[in-house]
């Protein structure tokens, strides 16, 4: 893409022009991706496809989308440059591409949007989400409340217990909020049972899930929803900075905000992709939620990816201090983009990850989600690495409004 | 090939002109030893198949009963592999009734599918259900299953089409299973009437008998499946057997082949009471 062309690209879901045109037509990036369902859902799974691919190169819902994008969600976020972050590092220019501006406070709405628009347009007229911390299941609630659609949310019911206020959001909002209590009762045992109730309610159902995982076409259709945000960020780089950025740093639970970051770039090979998953209490013992680094491939959730997993194949739980990122997988896209070389995976332990809140809280005036802290956490080596002349953007995912309980308990602060 | 087994099993059944009985057990539930009793004791109390669960810790499409039988099976310790160990004990006793391996991709994938299917096969299993493995991601399996000559069974459900039901029934040998309602296992109950005709559409399909499973809990209601399919399948009612046995401090095997006994005398006497 030209310059020019880089700069009159309109903010909308058009077509990327990637080379890179992953996945291929089973739903697979390489290995990874697929569509491992019971065979109840595969006709519905199929008849997702082919509405999702029909929907997605209709000029009508581009607009429709790019509408409520621009008035509803509050659409383009910033891209803000990180002065007293920068200094603080003494590496590269730091810029945060403001996700935590959105409605709802975090990037899970632009999936939101899209995906309730789709399923208006298919009929469907029950939703139905999966969410850990609460920030899709705040979401679906919002979307569903905004098109008047009944919302069922399972969440684990441990989450329940630490989210309270989400909760809150979710049934002011007029969802029905389901607490799981099958398995550990967190993220994963709440994904089994939208499936569950998915397979159940066949005829009229539509299940938004929340990260770039899951059965074809998900990881595809989430992502691309997502992309809204590295397509703004290439705008704004070249209108802020004059050139695309070194690098785009974001942390990884499932990844949906990080691959929405990557994907228009993965042709642009001067920019580094940086992934940065949770390491929990370190990725030497066995309580993180790092599935690339500490993981191997495996099936589970409708896609193969990189899982968490005992010898026999048993999924184990992930662990980091937020519940965002304490999923036992990871996007199908992310484990390619892995394997292939093409973006880079770090980690972040709670430790860092509760420095970084609290270093970006004082010196920015941000409270950050402690899901893109982890991130922030190691953009100091990469700002380092980068040097002075460089620029690079971290995802600020979300806001961390929803985090200061965990944070003030972990500072010994009485709330 | 070893789906001689299951082939034999259903000739017979047909000489008899009954329909067989598929008991479903969870590998491990609640220990390894009461498991093996249990398999011991089936086919005495008529069970002319035995499903055997290996467990699984994100079973998608179960409801709550078989939920807790594999977390049963996972704190007995019961691996893949020590299903396979425990199918191979039965083995040594029975070598007639089919065992078919029914569970969750993973752990198989785990192990390697060549390195699984030689095992299987070592093991004395007749065919094996791979819940969240539709046709469309089997190849692999059903290539290292083939060289051991094992079946994958595939399950049609109320959402195959014809078109759907072509590709479900591709590559595959012993028996259809047809999930008889959208949904999990133990939970709804599917109309009878939707039952009959959807069994002989997957007949037509696939050339092969036609097992019928979800939501069969009473000894009315296995005999009403049994006038129309050429096996019933129980399992979330026999686990809960155990569940109940646990909870009132009883042995478990006899309870679970108590009830075992109450449907497969159902399925046996269906037909016949229907000439009557």
């Amino acid at each position: 893409m030209t310059l020019v062309a880089l700069m009159n690209a309109p903010l909308s879901n058009a077509p990327l022009t990637n080379a890179y045109a992953w996945p291929d037509d089973k739903g697979r990036f390489g290995p990874y991706g697929g569509q491992f369902v019971a065979e109840t859902l595969m006709p519905l799974i199929h008849e997702l496809d082919a509405a999702y691919t029909a929907t997605k190169a209709d000029p009508t819902f581009q607009a429709e989308l790019d509408g409520f994008l621009t008035h509803y969600v509050g659409r383009a976020s910033p891209l803000y440059f990180a002065e007293r972050l920068t200094d603080h590092f003494g590496g590269a220019r730091v810029w945060l591409k403001r996700e935590d501006l959105n409605h709802t406070g975090a990037h899970k709405i632009n999936n939101c949007m899209g995906q309730i628009l789709l399923a208006r347009r298919m009929g469907k007229t029950r939703i139905i989400a999966e969410t850990g911390a609460g920030q899709h299941g705040v979401a679906s609630a919002t979307v569903c409340a905004r098109f008047g659609l009944p919302c069922t949310v399972y969440m684990g019911a441990v989450d329940v217990e630490r989210q309270q206020p989400n909760v809150f959001r979710m049934k002011l909002m007029g969802a029905e909020v389901t607490p799981v209590t099958a398995g550990a009762a967190t993220l994963k045992d709440a994904m089994n049972e939208a499936m569950r109730d998915w397979v159940t309610n066949v005829e009229d159902t539509y299940y938004i899930i929340g990260t770039a995982a899951g059965p074809h076409p998900y990881p595809a259709m989430v992502r691309d929803f997502q992309s809204v945000i590295g397509r703004e960020i290439k705008v704004q780089s070249m209108d802020q900075i004059g050139r695309l950025p070194d690098a785009v740093v974001a942390c990884i639970g499932g990844g949906s905000n990080a691959i929405g970051a990557f994907h228009p770039f993965v042709d642009d090979e001067g920019v580094r992709l940086i992934g940065v998953e949770a390491a929990g209490h370190g990725l030497d013992t066995p309580d993180h939620a790092a599935s690339l680094k500490g993981g191997r491939p495996g099936v589970l959730h409708g896609n193969r990816t990189y899982l968490l997993q005992d010898p026999d194949g048993q999924i184990v739980e992930g662990h980091s201090i937020s519940a965002g990122l304490d999923y036992p997988g990871i996007g199908p896209e992310h484990a390619w983009l892995h394997d292939i070389g093409r973006a880079e995976y770090l980690s972040a332990t709670d430790e860092e990850a509760l420095e970084a809140f609290q270093l970006c809280s004082k010196l920015e005036g941000i409270i950050p989600a402690l899901e893109p802290s982890h991130a922030l956490a190691r953009v100091a080596e990469v700002a380092k690495a980068v040097g002075k002349d460089g620029d690079i953007v971290l995802l600020m995912s979300g806001r961390g409004d929803k985090d200061i309980f965990t944070v003030a308990k972990h500072l010994g602060v009485n709330l | 090939m070893t789906t001689a087994r299951i082939d034999a099993r259903f000739a017979a059944l047909k000489t008899e002109g009954r329909a067989g009985f598929v008991a479903y057990v969870m590998a491990g539930d609640p220990t390894r030893d009461q498991a093996l009793e249990i398999l011991r004791g089936l086919p005495g109390a008529g069970a002319d198949i035995i499903e055997l669960g290996f467990p699984f810790s994100d079973p998608m499409a179960e409801g709550p009963p078989i939920q807790r039988a594999a977390q049963r099976g996972l704190k007995a310790g019961l691996t893949l592999q020590g299903t396979l160990d425990l199918a191979a004990d039965f083995r040594k006793g029975d070598d007639a009734t089919p065992v078919i391996l029914m569970g969750y991709l993973n752990p198989i994938e785990s192990m390697g599918h060549e390195a699984f299917a030689r095992a299987a096969n070592a093991a004395g299993i007749d065919g094996l259900i791979v819940v969240d493995c539709p046709p469309e991601e089997a190849g692999p399996l059903t290539d290292a299953l083939d060289a051991e000559g094992l079946s994958l069974i595939r399950l049609a459900t109320p959402t195959s089409d014809d078109e759907r039901l072509k590709i479900v029934v591709s590559r595959t040998s012993g028996f259809v299973y047809y999930v008889s309602v959208a949904g999990v296992t133990g939970v709804k109950e599917a109309q009878t009437a939707s039952v009959a005709p959807a069994v002989e559409r997957v007949r037509k399909a696939s050339g092969l008998p036609v097992a019928v499973g979800f939501g069969v809990k009473t000894p009315e209601r296995a005999a009403e499946i049994a006038r129309v399919a050429d096996a019933v399948v129980a399992g979330s009612v026999l686990v809960d057997e155990v569940a109940a046995a646990l909870d009132a401090n009883e042995p478990t095997a006899s309870r679970v082949l108590a009830k075992v006994k109450a449907l497969s005398d159902a399925v046996r006497g269906a037909r016949v009471a229907e000439t009557v």
